[in-house]
């Protein structure tokens, strides 16, 4: 099995504060991996330095066998441009907390958006798969609604299509129920449950821990910046081997 | 892939009340402060009537000099200062708000430099200036391209033109920073994170929503600026405060053409804050759920249901 996602001692600080500490993890193709963890163990910060909208500052990441932001050449790392990291993100799709939709555009200009700035694909074409991803995600009457006219749910739902329009090799989401009423976590968990049985490689940093459960291949528990436990979800979720894992778990479980 | 059901709710939650309970006839609370209020403004209105009335004017002046052409070209004059002062100062306020935004040291202070200045200094000091520059730089020689007398190349409109754009770039490239700053940053992180490049970004995903923060500022400021451009009189440039007093002071209706132009400062602001109100609206879309009615809508929906005002018809259309 092929290694999507590859992180060697990632260290990440804001400012005095060292955030990630090291980790170290492996992501394979085609599966749903888990970082569960208590709020500032550096669970989402990880996250976003895979597509680099954080800057590690020790370590090495790799996304589908390539160094993320950097380029290394005769022993020395370059950063690369704007426009290199730009084409390097393309391929990993990523779902916000807080969704993050395009307020000024309707739900399919949200999903087009991307593949026609980015990819130059043609309007009508990007129209007709973005209402098929719609589609795909059960918003085939909510085409043409702007994002203040859903729920958060369909918002997310959306969020997802949007991402999908890249036809990412990743995808990685974020908390994406967090922001959510709790009834309407299901129907985003579903796409995603649809999403993982379609073979998607996904990284998921969630509270969720019935969907990492039932849905994950691997798990991660953070606390503190570094990688505590990790496994198979059933085995670290059902029974968890240090003492953090287990007074965490007893809280949220 | 099976798309996630959706449950359809059958419509309304409880049932009916079976018998509606008698509608509510109260008498209303009076509102006697409310009577003598009014009383005593209209009486003040009518006292100012009255002064007015007996004031020692023409009246004839105003109708009679009101389409005058030297009017009409100083209205014309006022509006078109105002317009290409208001261009430079868009254009150099948002390359003035880039710099100081951009991580580049030196460009961010320049453009802290130059706000500080033209904003900490009177316009008419600016205005004067400008036209007296030919006292200190004599010959304006921009080496290779060009040479002059600075009193040729500094006639009242540039001075004019100058003044006023230059200082209004100064407010509108802090309106320009307001308003990109405005836009929540998770936006310009979604969009890094489809890929988008920076320049992508700024002109797809803020631009168009800083637009909403900064339309209606940029308007007032326009309408300051048409308000602020009677102070060019002062460099000789012939706009309507300029034409009123000319004329004014050779007729001997000075406080009629004063009128005069205020009656068309008046029509040109109003014209404009109608395009205004407009434009806002424009910019509005997706910031709330349903757009604003305009005021023709709103008259038309007053008159077809006169009798009947339904509540407020918001909410979500599917």
């Amino acid at each position: 099995m092929t290694v999507m996602v590859k992180s060697e001692a990632v260290h990440k600080s804001f400012g005095h504060v060292e955030v990630l500490k090291g980790i170290d993890l492996e992501v394979k193709t085609g599966e749903v991996f888990c970082i569960v963890g208590p709020s500032g163990s550096g669970k989402s910060t990880f996250l976003r330095c895979i597509n680099h909208l954080e800057k590690i500052n020790a370590g090495r990441l790799y996304v589908d066998g390539t160094l993320v932001g950097y380029r290394e050449k005769g022993g020395r790392l370059y950063e690369l441009r704007d426009r290199e990291v730009a084409a390097q993100r393309r391929d990993i799709g990523m779902v916000f907390q807080r969704f993050n939709l395009f307020p000024h555009m309707t739900a399919v200009e949200n999903v087009m958006e991307a593949p026609v700035q980015v990819k130059r694909t043609p309007r009508s074409e990007a129209r007709r798969r973005a209402t098929e991803l719609l589609d795909r995600v059960g918003l085939a009457d909510k085409v043409d609604s702007y994002p203040a006219q859903l729920s958060g749910g369909q918002q997310q739902r959306v969020a997802i299509a949007r991402a999908l329009a890249m036809d990412p090799k990743l995808m990685l989401f974020d908390e994406p129920t967090s922001a959510l009423d709790p009834e309407l976590v299901g129907e985003v968990l579903d796409v995603m449950k649809a999403l993982a049985r379609d073979g998607m490689t996904m990284v998921v940093v969630t509270h969720e821990m019935g969907f990492a459960r039932e849905v994950g291949d691997s798990l991660v528990f953070m606390d503190g910046g570094v990688v505590v436990e990790s496994g198979d979800p059933k085995d670290v979720l059902g029974n968890p081997q240090h003492e953090r894992t287990k007074s965490f778990l007893s809280k949220v479980l | 892939m099976t798309p996630p059901t959706t449950e359809k709710m059958p419509s309304g939650g409880a049932p009916p009340s079976k018998a509606a309970p008698e509608a509510i006839k109260a008498i209303p609370v009076r509102h006697y402060g409310r009577y003598v209020a009014a009383v005593v403004v209209i009486a003040l209105l009518g006292l100012l009537a009255n002064a007015v009335a007996k004031a020692d004017l023409q009246w004839s002046a105003i109708p009679d000099f009101f389409f005058d052409g030297q009017i009409l070209e100083g209205v014309k004059n006022t509006i078109v200062i105002s317009v290409l002062s208001m261009i430079i100062g868009l254009v150099l306020g948002v390359v003035l708000a880039v710099m100081r935004m951009s991580n580049n040291p030196v460009t961010s202070s320049v453009a802290w430099g130059y706000i500080w200045f033209f904003r900490g200094t009177p316009v008419y000091v600016q205005l004067l200036l400008w036209f007296n520059l030919a006292l200190i730089f004599p010959v304006l020689n921009i080496m290779p391209i060009y040479k002059d007398e600075m009193t040729d190349v500094m006639t009242p409109f540039m001075a004019a033109l100058l003044g006023l754009g230059l200082n209004e770039a100064a407010y509108m490239a802090e309106i320009c920073r307001a308003g990109i700053q405005s836009v929540d940053e998770g936006q310009t992180e979604a969009s890094q994170a489809l890929g988008m490049t920076q320049g992508q970004n700024m002109r797809r995903i803020v631009l168009p929503q800083a637009m909403r923060v900064i339309v209606p500022p940029t308007g007032n400021e326009f309408i300051n600026l048409l308000k602020t451009s009677a102070l060019c009189e002062v460099v000789m440039y012939e706009e309507t405060l300029r034409k009123a007093r000319n004329i004014g002071n050779n007729s001997g209706a000075v406080v009629e053409l004063l009128l005069v132009a205020t009656l068309w400062f008046l029509i040109v602001t109003t014209v404009f804050s109608i395009g205004q109100y407009y434009l806002e609206r424009r910019y509005a879309k997706g910031s709330s759920r349903q757009l604003p009615l305009t005021p023709l809508q709103k008259v038309r929906q007053n008159l077809f249901t006169w009798h009947r005002r339904p509540a407020r018809s918001g909410g979500m259309k599917s």
